[in-house]
């Protein structure tokens, strides 16, 4: 320390330029108040004076005055006391004076609303002699050069210490999307699970894989034009299994496979009709379908993650297009016990440990369980998931076994991701808008490590 | 999912005992329910409109529960307690049943008009029923849930309740020209026609979603007693003559509708959950419903249905080992009557009316399931041997992903549908040469079609990001869509891999960089010759095709602060034009 500064500081209050004048000629209230004669003042020419607008109201909420507008040139002004006490005037007088304590705080600082009064803060530095205080200059060297250690000059040389608080220069990179991190770690937990990728690149899906296949009835509110995309072109898909779309239609219409069935009209227009996929599910439709070709029957594990499509209305948690995550068991004799021991499995790799099970209801899966987590932030039980049995009127058709079970579960991406990133407008996210600086900063995925306190720079 | 809002005291009062919030969150939670708020009709007044109008409202506390949306016996809280009453094993489940009247049995003849527009009807009587004002209320509730539920906002049934002593039957079933039809209908002073009342309700905020079921057909639906009294034009709205009121005692129900099945249901529904207040409590007074091939038909139906089904099954799908006495208990417990039969390992299970949902032995499984307790099943890992794989084409994209970052590009994730606009008129191009697929119904012009290339979104991206330090290096990897007559649903996907460099100056050579290095990690060598990847200009972008990928590489320096998209990219391709392949 060469020298050492000790700030002062003063604070003092002055009347502004339009302050000055009132002190000098009294407030334009005042000065509004002066100017109407015993007779009154047409308000439009009162307007017109300098103080016209600001005194009118001041004085009219003071109750110096009053206006007549039923007069018969227009409204009219009146005195209603005879004489005024101008306080804003005294009161600058007394600033002026040096005599600003003399006011109480709630004066000072109405006359300060004013524009009156500010308040001047003077700062002042005491200069004193630091502990290192020296008369010659001696610069401090930041960086050791080879030439320093040839010479063997850095043994004399004064060295500045590194700033520790200041941030250090980032470096340029690329950068990979938050939710698409999230998904690959995911896509990880499934491939270390024994899982198989389906393949979901067909956002275009016809009814009758996307609603039909499930057993999901035709008049089935998700079918409806307020929850699903259709198409205007392609309208229809043309090609459909059709001794497999018979055994659906028998299924839906008329029952079979120890069903009742739904007992309505099946109309295969109504399947024909393409959509936006509401659900991978469609595309696990599909897969085991494949699956039931195979003969003989191969137990197998699936998954997908990919984009799904609602025609609802959006808010900041919901937009038309999300991620589901899906995963899919067949084989013989699948108990519920065996979903909820996969969901144990599947969610500890999350770092969910607290699970619980809650009876629901969706059209193609029976039994069906939601999965319940225990939030710490939030101290309640949140939804993290949804899953079921696949009914057999969805599997029999497809010529799967009968003694074989097919387990499955579904979430979305978005959901755990917002949580895991602590965003609350999915827009933040997803889209265009996606805020570019979130995405620079967002930290490494990992979803089984304990979520620490947001550490913040420098105070490492 | 559909939400019953009770009275909290009211239901107390009927499951005979109080329950802490908590507790009863518990007991909704293990029977597949959810006590989704707690609050009142004051605080939802408030909420909705502001404290203001709040003031006077009442301050009863509300429960709303979640029901399921196959459970069309739990709409109220009559079917709500008996559900959990039976469950928790308090009473047994009532046994409903059908009465022929001493007197003449109420007759409904459908005539043949009714066909091409609403064709099925059915109807039965609820003989001496005592209501309170809060049993009313739960009356019209129901109708309202059904209405908008199993109903389909009443396009597939309606249903309409009347006093049964301001009529006479027999009833008629009809349909006729809307000028022909005039009635004073609910809550009105005056009589209108058919044609009036469909104008008058364009306003109405509830009933204006049902108009456009009856609107614009020849022939409107309507009921009659035998003095010409209409009783209703369904699905609209029901005559003020035969109104309900609280003290009404005896109630003619009828429902219309296009579905057979769900309107069976739905009157299923109704007199089992309110038969509860007749004087000969779950009884209810049969119609007979005459249809125009002449065949007559007795309603409700009330049908009773047997189910055997095999203890092992139950126990094998569920993961338990349970015996079949205890899972006939449980069963009953979710009002399935069971009991053991036979070898001793089957079960015979009654399924009641109320309980529709039931269709299949899964059904029933699930209900031993949830009466076992889905949080007491031991879990199990399934032993099944399986060797992941990877969809090909997700692989190579993770891979493909993480080298672009190395390369320094931000991954963008950008909206897979969008305006027609984007993917056309902002890229110079025509709508029909995109081949792009159309959506019906979009609401906004945002879902307009699926997007055909990549690049909007990022520039977009690039737009919404101005403040952002420059440059900007932006990726996407992800699919877009078009037609091809050669899929099943005539449309395909495409994976699109897209750059873009946004910099204050051009710098084509670092988009052309990365492309060159996106060859490099995929193996493919530059030049023709080689069998390798060119470059050649194109209207709108520089495109080649490679292996499995249809590489797509931008440059945008042209898009130097981009106030309108549309506008710098015209320029951009104009310019590109004037330079030639040469760039």
């Amino acid at each position: 320390m060469i020298i050492e500064a000790e700030l002062r500081s003063t604070k003092r209050w002055e009347l502004t330029a339009e302050g000055e004048e009132i002190a000098r000629e009294g407030s334009h209230e005042a000065r509004v108040f002066r100017s109407i004669p015993p007779e009154g003042l047409a308000q439009s020419e009162l307007m017109r004076l300098p103080s016209g607008k600001v005194g009118f109201s001041k004085a009219m909420s003071n109750k110096w005055i009053r206006v007549d507008k039923s007069a018969a040139d227009g409204p009219r002004v009146f005195r209603v006391v005879d004489s005024v006490e101008d306080e804003v005037q005294r009161r600058l007088q007394l600033v002026q004076g040096g005599q600003a304590e003399k006011l109480g705080e709630k004066e000072r600082s109405e006359l300060r609303k004013r524009k009156l009064l500010t308040e001047v803060t003077l700062k002042t530095y005491w200069v004193s002699k630091g502990s290192a205080f020296s008369t010659s200059i001696s610069k401090q060297e930041t960086e050791l050069s080879p030439e320093m250690i040839s010479s063997g000059s850095w043994r004399d040389r004064p060295f500045k210490p590194y700033n520790f608080l200041a941030h250090g220069v980032l470096p340029d990179s690329g950068h990979l999307h938050p939710l698409l991190k999230v998904r690959t770690q995911f896509r990880q937990i499934f491939l270390e699970m024994g899982f198989t990728e389906m393949p979901t690149d067909n956002f275009i899906e016809s009814s009758f894989w996307n609603f039909d296949a499930l057993f999901q009835p035709q008049q089935h509110p998700a079918r409806d034009q307020h929850d699903t995309f259709f198409l205007r072109d392609p309208a229809e898909a043309l090609q459909l299994p059709m001794d497999y779309v018979h055994r659906v239609k028998r299924t839906h219409s008329q029952g079979g496979y120890g069903s009742q069935g739904y007992k309505y009209n099946w109309k295969l227009e109504e399947a024909r009709k393409n959509l936006l996929r509401t659900h991978t599910t469609s595309a696990s439709a599909r897969a085991l379908y494949r699956l039931a070709q195979k003969k003989p029957f191969t137990p197998a594990k699936y998954f997908s993650i990919d984009r799904v499509f609602r025609n609802e209305t959006l808010d900041a948690t919901h937009l038309a297009e999300f991620h589901q995550i899906e995963g899919v068991v067949a084989d013989h004799g699948l108990t519920l016990g065996h979903l909820m021991g996969v969901l144990r499995e599947f969610f500890t790799k999350l770092g969910i440990t607290q699970l619980r099970f809650k009876p629901a209801y969706n059209p193609y899966t029976e039994p069906s369980m939601e999965v319940f987590s225990y939030h710490q932030g939030l101290r309640k039980w949140v939804e993290v998931g949804n899953s079921g049995i696949f009914r057999p009127e969805m599997l029999l058709p497809m010529g799967l076994p009968e003694n074989v079970s097919v387990i499955a579960w579904g979430l979305s991406l978005e959901r755990p991701t917002m949580i895991k990133y602590g965003i609350n407008n999915i827009r933040e996210l997803v889209g265009h808008k996606v805020n570019l600086q979130m995405v620079y900063d967002s930290p490494l995925c990992r979803l089984d490590a304990e979520p620490g306190p947001p550490r913040t720079q420098g105070t490492a | 999912m559909p939400t019953v809002s009770v009275k909290r005291d009211l239901l107390f009062r009927a499951l005979g005992r109080t329950y802490t919030d908590e507790e009863f969150d518990e007991l909704c939670f293990e029977f597949g329910l959810e006590l989704d708020e707690i609050t009142s009709e004051k605080e939802i007044i408030s909420k909705e409109q502001g404290n203001e109008k709040a003031e006077g409202a009442s301050d009863v506390v509300l429960y709303k529960i979640d029901v399921p949306a196959n459970r069309y016996d739990l709409l109220c809280l009559e079917g709500l307690v008996r559900g959990l009453q039976v469950f928790k094993e308090r009473i047994k489940a009532p046994v409903y049943k059908r009465v022929t009247p001493n007197g003449e049995i109420q007759k409904l003849i459908i005539t043949e008009e009714t066909a091409r527009i609403r064709p099925y009807a059915v109807a039965a009587v609820l003989r001496n029923i005592k209501f309170t004002k809060d049993r009313y209320d739960s009356f019209i509730e129901l109708q309202e849930k059904l209405h908008q539920n199993i109903c389909r906002k009443r396009a597939l049934v309606a249903i309409g309740t009347h006093d049964l002593d301001t009529l006479s039957g027999p009833f008629t079933y009809t349909a006729k020209r809307p000028s022909d039809i005039k009635f004073k209908p609910l809550n009105k002073t005056k009589e209108y026609t058919a044609c009036e009342l469909m104008n008058i309700y364009k306003t109405d905020n509830h009933l204006k979603h049902y108009l456009h079921i009856i609107e614009n057909k020849p022939l409107f639906p309507v009921i009659y007693d035998s003095n010409g009294v209409v009783l209703s034009m369904p699905p609209i709205i029901n005559g003020n003559h035969s109104k309900i009121t609280v003290n009404t005692r005896n109630v003619f129900i009828e429902c219309t509708g296009t579905d057979f099945t769900k309107a069976k249901i739905v009157l299923d529904v109704i007199v089992t959950m309110f038969s509860e207040y007749c004087e000969n409590p779950f009884m209810v007074e049969a119609a007979e419903v005459v249809f125009p091939n002449g065949k007559s038909y007795i309603f409700p139906e009330l049908a009773y249905r047997k189910e055997i089904v095999r203890a092992d099954l139950i126990n094998k799908k569920v993961g338990i080992r349970e015996t079949p006495e205890n899972i006939a208990k449980l069963l009953t417990r979710m009002h399935l009557k069971s009991e053991v039969i036979g070898d001793g390992n089957q079960i015979e299970i009654e399924i009641p009316p109320t309980r529709a949902d039931v269709i299949h032995a899964c059904d029933i499984v699930e209900d031993a399931a949830i009466a076992y307790g889905y949080n007491n099943i031991q879990m199990a890992l399934p032993k099944t041997y399986t060797i992941a794989n990877q969809f090909p084409l997700n692989k190579l994209t993770e891979l493909l992903r993480y080298d672009m970052a190395a390369a320094g590009f931000t991954e963008a994730l950008t909206f897979a549908l969008c305006s027609q606009e984007d993917i056309a008129d902002k890229l110079g191009l025509d709508i029909s040469a995109t081949k792009a697929v159309h959506i019906s119904n979009p609401k906004t012009a945002e879902f307009q079609v699926a997007r055909t290339t990549l690049l909007p979104g990022l520039l977009k991206t690039i737009a919404a990001n101005r403040k952002m330090p420059l440059p900007l290096k932006l990726f996407e990897i992800s699919d877009i869509v078009v037609k091809d007559s050669s899929r099943d649903v005539g449309a395909r996907n495409y994976r699109h891999l897209c750059a873009v460099y946004y910099n204050k100056n051009p710098g084509f050579e670092i988009i052309h960089g990365l492309l060159d290095r996106i060859m490099q990690l995929l193996n493919v060598p530059p030049g023709e010759k080689k069998g390798g990847y060119v470059i050649k200009a194109s209207e709108a972008s520089w495109e080649n095709t490679c292996r499995a990928l249809l590489v797509k590489c931008f440059c945008s320096r042209c898009c130097f602060l981009p106030r309108e998209m549309r506008r710098d990219l015209g320029q951009g391709s104009k310019h590109r034009e004037a330079r030639g392949p040469s760039s």
